[in-house]
């Protein structure tokens, strides 16, 4: 186990947090705000990857592919609040479940018919196609370092509007006490469509830069949703800087994890037993750390809701 | 409905089915999720012979049922219930994937009726659990693997990096392939089956030494890994094998990045013999893209069963009969030498295959150098019947 390893291991690390930030950043805004559980949020990060794939084969080029891609996310997410969510936020949390596992189906579904079961790929734009060397022999895609940066950027202007506008006083006082803000005049449903308009083009974000990386299929954010609900659970719900926080934490575990569980069940026991179990403690990882955090921080790190 | 009308309404029906086809096969295969692809080139190749046949399977007028598998072992089994009892079909085609099988083996075997699988061709029924009901025209599922071990062997590689997911077929792939690679194993990595981001897994096989990979990564699986090695620029030192992941359902989204990429196989699309060259032509001109082996051992199947149809005249009541003259193995394979061992799995030529670009664009496995000559699988000695 060399240190450029690691290196290269927290590299990766951080890049699947940034990927998990930008999917947990609108999920724990919704779930924190609106209270609202939605499991059709891994479905927004899918549209946006096959927004990339549609809009980069339509336009041939990756950034007006992406310039694109992102209002039509909103869009999207605007569409499907109007036509379903909204409908669900005065039920109880069993109808919501029930009700975006639906939409899941229903859009997995739809993909499949437009573009085909097969997985799509999208290139790498070309002024990224270019890659570090990082240890001789291994190159570093440029591509992954600009998503690292980008997802970055986007964590920093999320921080300025949530604590430095209006309307992220709006939602930070949302998160805290929604009642108190609606009786003050706010108007909440309007505060609800604005968050889920950004929750869902975050996502779709998410999923356009995860594009060119990762293979697009149908299906695709199903996995990650359930990550991205860890990540909101240890960071604290309806908090940006918990969510942030946590999703750097298990972008990292789990990568370096899956590394460094294996070679040190290694120096234990012999090569084909720790090759057994190995992958089967690293892919717990990050649900033993939740339930640490649950343990010692129910509310999570970062919890934005007051105890009522 | 009273029921003079319901007595009716039946005998129509039966009456309906003493008029309809005099073969009837149904086929269970899986044609929705991701791997819709691979289901899709089964029903393709076996339609593709029933059409050359003039729907006809030994001279007599068949009956094709698709039934998606949806890959859940409950639907498949359902499936495969309504084949054998409201359809009763003499044949049944399938399945693509080994847990399907497993799924549906019991009762079509137990209500005797022949079940010839395309692709999926585990170790469990190839041993002392062999049928005489069922039959493979594919591969032992552990051959791909035992023959690229045994290409890295002659190739003179040395220090062998291995992945596959964290899965029974994972494990059984890794331990194939090592029954006659004796070299050095640089590493082994089990990732999950959705595996999205292998760039930790590239990190190790880039700081390891290792002069190949190995790998079993089929469909998504396989266009992630494929890409992201080569995106990190390891193509040009380290030799990737793999099987089950450079194939026609997965190089349309390779392309490129899995250029000189070597596979294991019983065939491939420019197999050089006459009736494999119009088999290609023809799929292609039908269907608008190229078939892989899954196309081809499901167009091996309809002509198994064609050639033992025809051998028996069409009286299908006479299992033993039938059951001979499918282990006769009559007809003329794609892929050149064919016939079954003795537990009804096949004994072929492999192959090692190459990825590269054909003159029109697609990208496709090419045929590489012989690796073993009518290879039979390991367990068939442990099968008595």
């Amino acid at each position: 186990m060399s240190t450029t390893l690691i290196l290269i291991q927290v590299l990766n690390g951080l890049q699947l947090g940034v990927i998990l930030f930008l999917i947990a950043a609108g999920l724990t805004l919704v779930f924190g705000v609106m209270g609202f559980i939605n499991l059709a949020h891994g479905v927004q990060y899918m549209l946006g990857a096959y927004l990339a794939v549609w809009l980069y084969g339509a336009t041939g080029s990756f950034i007006a592919a992406f310039l694109l891609a992102l209002p039509l996310a909103l869009v999207l997410g605007l569409v499907l609040e109007f036509l379903v969510f909204r409908h669900l936020y005065a039920r109880d949390h069993l109808s919501q479940v029930l009700a975006t596992f639906g939409v899941i189906l229903f859009l997995n579904q739809l993909v499949e018919v437009i573009f085909g079961p097969a997985a799509l790929t999208v290139e790498v734009p070309q002024f990224l196609d270019w890659s570090f060397e990082l240890v001789p022999g291994l190159l570093y895609p440029a591509y992954r370092v600009a998503l690292i940066v980008a997802g970055l950027l986007v964590a920093a202007a999320l921080w300025y509007v949530i604590t430095r506008t209006r309307v992220g006083m709006l939602i930070r006082a949302g998160a805290t006490n929604p009642e108190m803000v609606s009786a003050l005049g706010v108007n909440v449903r309007q505060l609800f469509l604005v968050v889920f308009g950004f929750g869902a083009m975050l996502a779709g974000l998410a999923g356009v830069l995860a594009a060119p990386v990762f293979s697009v299929e149908p299906g695709m954010g199903d996995d990650l949703l359930i990550v991205a609900f860890v990540v909101i659970i240890i960071g604290g719900a309806g908090s940006i800087r918990g969510a942030f926080v946590a999703a750097l934490l298990v972008g990292l575990v789990d990568t370096l994890g899956r590394t460094l569980v294996t070679d040190g069940l290694r120096l234990a026991m012999d090569a084909s037993a720790a090759n057994q179990i190995g992958p089967a403690i690293a892919s717990m990882l990050i649900y033993v750390l939740m339930a640490l955090v649950l343990f010692w921080r129910p509310e999570g790190l970062f919890a934005a809701k007051v105890t009522r | 409905m009273t029921k003079k009308a319901l007595l009716t309404a039946a005998s129509l029906v039966a009456l309906g089915q003493a008029a309809a086809a005099e073969v009837k096969v149904g086929m269970v295969v899986t044609l929705s999720g991701p791997p819709a692809a691979l289901g899709q080139q089964a029903v393709d190749g076996f339609q593709l012979a029933l059409d050359e046949l003039g729907g006809t399977l030994g001279g007599e007028p068949a009956e094709l049922i698709v039934e998606d598998d949806e890959l859940k072992p409950d639907v498949a089994l359902t499936k495969a219930n309504s084949l054998i009892e409201s359809e009763e079909v003499d044949f049944v085609v399938g399945t693509i994937f080994s847990n399907m099988l497993q799924a549906i083996f019991r009762p079509i075997t137990e209500s005797e009726t022949f079940l010839i699988s395309p692709n999926a061709g585990p170790s469990t029924f190839a041993g002392r659990n062999c049928n005489p009901y069922f039959f493979v025209t594919s591969y032992q599922n552990n051959q791909n693997a035992e023959v690229m071990g045994a290409y890295a062997q002659n190739a003179g590689l040395s220090n062998v990096f291995l992945i596959a997911p964290n899965y029974q077929a994972g494990r059984d792939n890794l331990e194939g392939f090592r029954m006659h690679y004796e070299g050095e194993i640089a590493g082994e990595v089990y990732v999950p089956l959705d595996h999205q981001d292998f760039s930790a897994e590239i990190a190790r096989i880039a700081t390891s030494d290792a002069d190949a990979v190995f790998a079993f990564t089929p469909g998504g699986l396989g266009v992630r890994f494929v890409r992201q090695f080569d995106d990190a620029g390891l193509s040009d030192r380290i030799q990737f094998m793999s099987v089950f992941t450079t194939d026609e359902t997965t190089l349309p989204a390779q392309q490129d990045a899995a250029e000189g990429f070597i596979a294991a196989g019983n065939w491939a699309p420019d197999t050089d013999n006459e009736a494999s060259q119009a088999f290609v032509a023809a799929f292609e001109e039908e269907f608008g893209y190229v078939p892989g082996g899954y196309a081809m051992q499901a167009y091996d199947a309809a002509k198994l069963i064609d050639s033992a149809v025809a051998a028996v005249g069409g009286d299908l009541s006479d299992k033993d009969a039938l059951r001979a003259a499918l282990e006769a193995a009559d007809f003329q394979s794609l892929r050149g030498d064919f016939s079954f061992s003795a537990n009804h799995y096949p004994v072929q030529d492999f192959y090692q295959l190459t990825v590269a670009q054909r003159d029109d664009g697609a990208w496709v496995t090419s045929m590489g150098e012989l690796v073993f000559d009518d290879y039979a699988d390991s367990f068939a000695e442990e099968c008595s019947m």
